[in-house]
């Protein structure tokens, strides 16, 4: 295996958790919710994930749980910021610090006799050859010697397009975050519609960080997320909210971190924190070039209305 | 109220809707009967109800008292409208004044949002070529595939339309339909909602402006502070006669024309040119001149550079080519706090973007002129009490009508935030020795009469003063009233520069087409 087809399976295997929390949040903030809670939402879902698969010994039983625990805090932020019309920026915040001291406590918790999960070895995803396609030359390797979520991702990502572009409730998703006033003039519950799509955001959440204590890096350490619900945010805007360029986008940082451990497993003199900085640094840089070009940041912006509060009585 | 149920002609009948929100009593009681086929006016002036009522017709509001009944088989039921879906269910659709359109959107999709008969998969050529043809029957040609932003304003109101002509709406309600539109769109409109009338629909139209009533509407009711005033036929009844019900008394006549000489010159354009956000060209080789004590008019269709020019006197837009003296002193390239320090004072065309901060208080507001200097500064520091006292000062002597000077801006009505820019800039341009420029950019667009009489006589004060005025509007009756002479742009040109005196609408109108004075 040469070292291109290596990183690029990498990429793909390190980019799926990114892709799950991306397009989440692009779920949410079409539907006009901002959600900074990912980094708590991923972090709890990955040690939920791992806690539940340890003590059933089921994978599958910890990413559905993953799920639940993503949507419920999603649900949190969903109450405070469109029934009780709080900050949005400020109530995700205290989601993802709330998320974070959670994690680690439930970490120090959840094992065996109640005690710490870190350390232990559950049951995890590992690759699933899917017979014929994983033997092609190169992109087999790439793309079908994975895991059952990465399939999963394939599959999700494409429907999820789909739903956005292609179908009437997509159409309501797309409209209610751009103008509620007019969506609700025209009889869409707005309040529905982002109650529902801000917690299937958080679902998405989960899932990004049960891939990661249950198939990246298996098992719970503090800090196992390392801020990758901070990055999809940022991927978010550069996937300019289209859940098509998010994986793009992922499998750009995927590749970043593969390069990075890459080097460090050659033995480079470069110091490992200043490696282990290039995603976030290309995080930076992307969002800086992004924003940069103003056309086209106009021609394909933020949904109009995100985070902005919706009130059907309020006079303009 | 017995035997109304019985007549057959009616369409909606409202019965005693009141509307209070915190504060404000928005409907006392009104009654309102709407016929099959008739274009019935609703006038008044801002903040008379209008609005509200409107929308507790079409399920925005909930009424706190009143019942609304609607014909059905030859009888009036009443009706509790629930939603605005709920609305549209009973063929009630209302077309807002601010447009509810989704501008990322396409017109295909704006139409079909919230539709119930519509699959679940979009095929959104089929429903393009339906939507098309509605518009073809009713006068109002769309391109089906087109994102709203890229659509004119008068293009983007005959989508609002469609929306709900395209869920089969009986009874339409429009909200100050024209506010917005050019004079040829509102012919083009009165024609859409003739055909429309004709086939039986009922139109309620909203609105401030007597013309249009009177060219529009077979009949007409009259709301002053929440309550019916009148119910009227309108070929019974005259401008004036409507102008008295809405606002409680007669009006006075707009001001007239400068009576004194020339001042000198305080604002020349040699040759102007400046560049768009696309990097296309707005203004060309623009040439102007305004004197003191002197209306300039400025007219033309939207959107062919006044608002260009309004920017570049006002140093917010660089030229790329000519000159611009204020004064007989180069200006060229100045910055907007050089602009201001010079004399030029701003009333943009859009008070709440560019002329007010909403959500910072009215005596802020007031202050940001001269907040650099003593009195209000006092080192770095800003002295609030002197601040306040300016600004109660402005307010009374503005007329500003609002509970204090600390209420946010964007809560005033438009009349006042008007007002209070006005009250800002003009004391701004007193600084200027020798009289100031006003570029003043649609000051009366969207205002009741009683609002646009006091804006109209604070700018003839202004230039009787030795101010000149740059009077940028869409309102020709205005230009033709209070300009000296009129400059029409058109495409960023100017095609003629006329006075009043020795011209007309229709040639205006000419010039506002591209045709070139010769």
């Amino acid at each position: 295996m040469d070292l291109v087809t290596s990183i690029l399976s990498i990429a793909v295997f390190a980019g799926t958790s990114l892709v799950f929390a991306t397009v989440g949040e692009i779920i949410a903030e079409r539907a006009g919710i901002l959600n900074l809670g990912l980094e708590g939402m991923m972090i709890m879902g990955a040690v939920t994930a791992f806690a539940t698969a340890y003590a059933t010994d089921n994978a599958y039983l910890g990413v559905l749980v993953a799920m639940i625990v993503g949507g419920l805090m999603a649900l949190i932020h969903a109450i405070a910021t469109i029934s009780l019309r709080a900050d949005q920026v400020v109530a995700g915040l205290a989601l993802t610090i709330g998320g974070t001291g959670l994690a680690s406590f439930l970490g120090q918790e959840l094992g065996p006799g109640g005690g710490p999960l870190v350390g232990l070895i559950g049951p995890k995803f590992v690759e699933v050859p899917i017979p014929g396609m994983s033997s092609i030359p190169v992109i087999g390797e790439i793309l079908f010697n994975k895991d059952q979520l990465v399939y999963a991702m394939y599959l999700i990502v494409p429907l999820v397009w789909w739903f956005l572009y292609k179908t009437r409730p997509g159409l309501h998703l797309r409209a209610v975050g751009e103008n509620p006033q007019a969506t609700d003039a025209l009889g869409v519950n707005v309040f529905r519609l982002r109650y529902l799509y801000t917690v299937i955001g958080g679902m998405f959440a989960g899932l990004g960080g049960a891939h990661l204590s249950l198939a990246y890096t298996p098992g719970w350490t503090e800090n196992l997320t390392g801020g990758r619900g901070w990055i999809a945010i940022a991927l978010v805007i550069f996937a300019t909210w289209n859940p098509a360029r998010a994986v793009v986008g992922a499998l750009l940082f995927g590749g970043v971190n593969a390069i990075q451990f890459r080097l460090q497993a050659e033995g480079t003199t470069i110091s490992a924190n200043l490696l282990n900085m290039t995603p976030y640094l290309l995080t930076v840089i992307v969002l800086v070039a992004v924003t940069y070009f103003e056309a086209f940041r106009k021609k394909v912006g933020a949904p109009a209305a995100l985070g902005i509060p919706y009130n059907r009585e309020e006079r303009v | 109220m017995t035997d109304v149920t019985t007549i057959p002609d009616v369409a909606v009948q409202l019965a005693g809707v009141t509307k209070r929100f915190p504060g404000v009593l928005a409907n006392d009681s009104v009654d309102l009967d709407v016929r099959r086929g008739e274009i019935h006016a609703l006038l008044g002036e801002n903040g008379a109800g209008k609005s509200t009522l409107m929308s507790v017709l079409c399920g925005l509001y909930r009424p706190d008292e009143g019942t609304i009944s609607l014909a059905s088989d030859g009888r009036l039921k009443p009706v509790d409208i629930r939603s605005p879906r709920h609305a549209i269910e009973l063929g009630i659709g209302m077309v807002h004044q601010h447009f509810k359109l989704v501008r990322s959107l396409s017109v295909t999709e704006n139409v079909i949002i919230g539709m119930d008969g519509v699959p679940l998969r979009l095929d959104v050529d089929k429903l393009g070529a339906e939507i098309a043809e509605i518009g073809l029957r009713y006068h109002m040609p769309v391109e089906p595939g087109a994102t709203i932003w890229q659509l004119s304003v008068g293009e983007q109101q005959r989508v609002e339309i469609l929306k709900v002509l395209y869920r089969g709406a009986d009874v339409l309600i429009l909200d100050e339909p024209t506010a917005v539109l050019t004079p040829k769109e509102s012919q083009d409109l009165g024609r859409t909602l003739r055909t429309m009338v004709a086939e039986g629909k009922s139109i309620i139209f909203i609105s401030h402006k007597l013309d249009e009533v009177m060219s529009f509407a077979d009949r007409v009711t009259v709301l002053r502070q929440g309550r019916n005033v009148a119910t009227l036929d309108v070929s019974a009844t005259s401008k004036g006669e409507l102008a008295k019900l809405m606002v409680g008394r007669e009006l006075s006549a707009p001001p007239a024309r400068r009576a004194g000489e020339l001042g000198t010159t305080l604002l020349e354009l040699k040759g102007v040119s400046t560049l768009n956000d696309r990097g296309l060209p707005a203004l060309r080789e623009i040439s102007l001149t305004l004197g003191g004590g002197e209306i300039l008019g400025i007219a033309g269709v939207a959107g062919n550079g006044q608002r260009f020019l309004a920017e570049v006197v006002t140093g917010l837009r660089p030229t790329t080519g000519g000159a611009i003296e204020v004064r007989g002193k180069d200006r060229t390239g100045a910055s907007p706090r050089e602009m201001i320090s010079a004399g030029v004072v701003h009333v943009p065309s859009d008070r709440l973007g560019m002329g007010l901060a909403g959500n910072l208080s009215l005596a802020d507001n007031l202050a940001m002129r001269s907040y650099r200097r003593p009195p209000l500064a006092k080192g770095i520091f800003l002295d609030r009490r002197k601040m306040v006292v300016e600004a109660n000062g402005l307010i009374e002597r503005f007329n500003v009508m609002t509970p204090g000077p600390a209420t946010p801006a964007r809560s005033l009505s438009g009349g006042n935030q008007q007002k209070a820019i006005l009250a800002r800039e003009i004391t701004a341009g007193h600084e200027a020795a020798g009289g100031a420029v006003i570029v003043a950019a649609y000051p009366t667009r969207g205002l009741d009469v009683g609002a646009i009489e006091s804006v109209r006589a604070r700018l003839a004060e202004e230039r009787d003063r030795g101010s000149g005025v740059l009077l940028i509007s869409e309102d020709l009756d205005e230009l033709m009233a209070m300009a000296d002479r009129i400059a029409v742009f058109h495409g960023g040109e100017v095609m003629g520069i006329v006075a009043p005196s020795e011209t007309s609408i229709e040639e205006l109108g000419l010039l506002m087409a591209g045709e070139r004075r010769t």
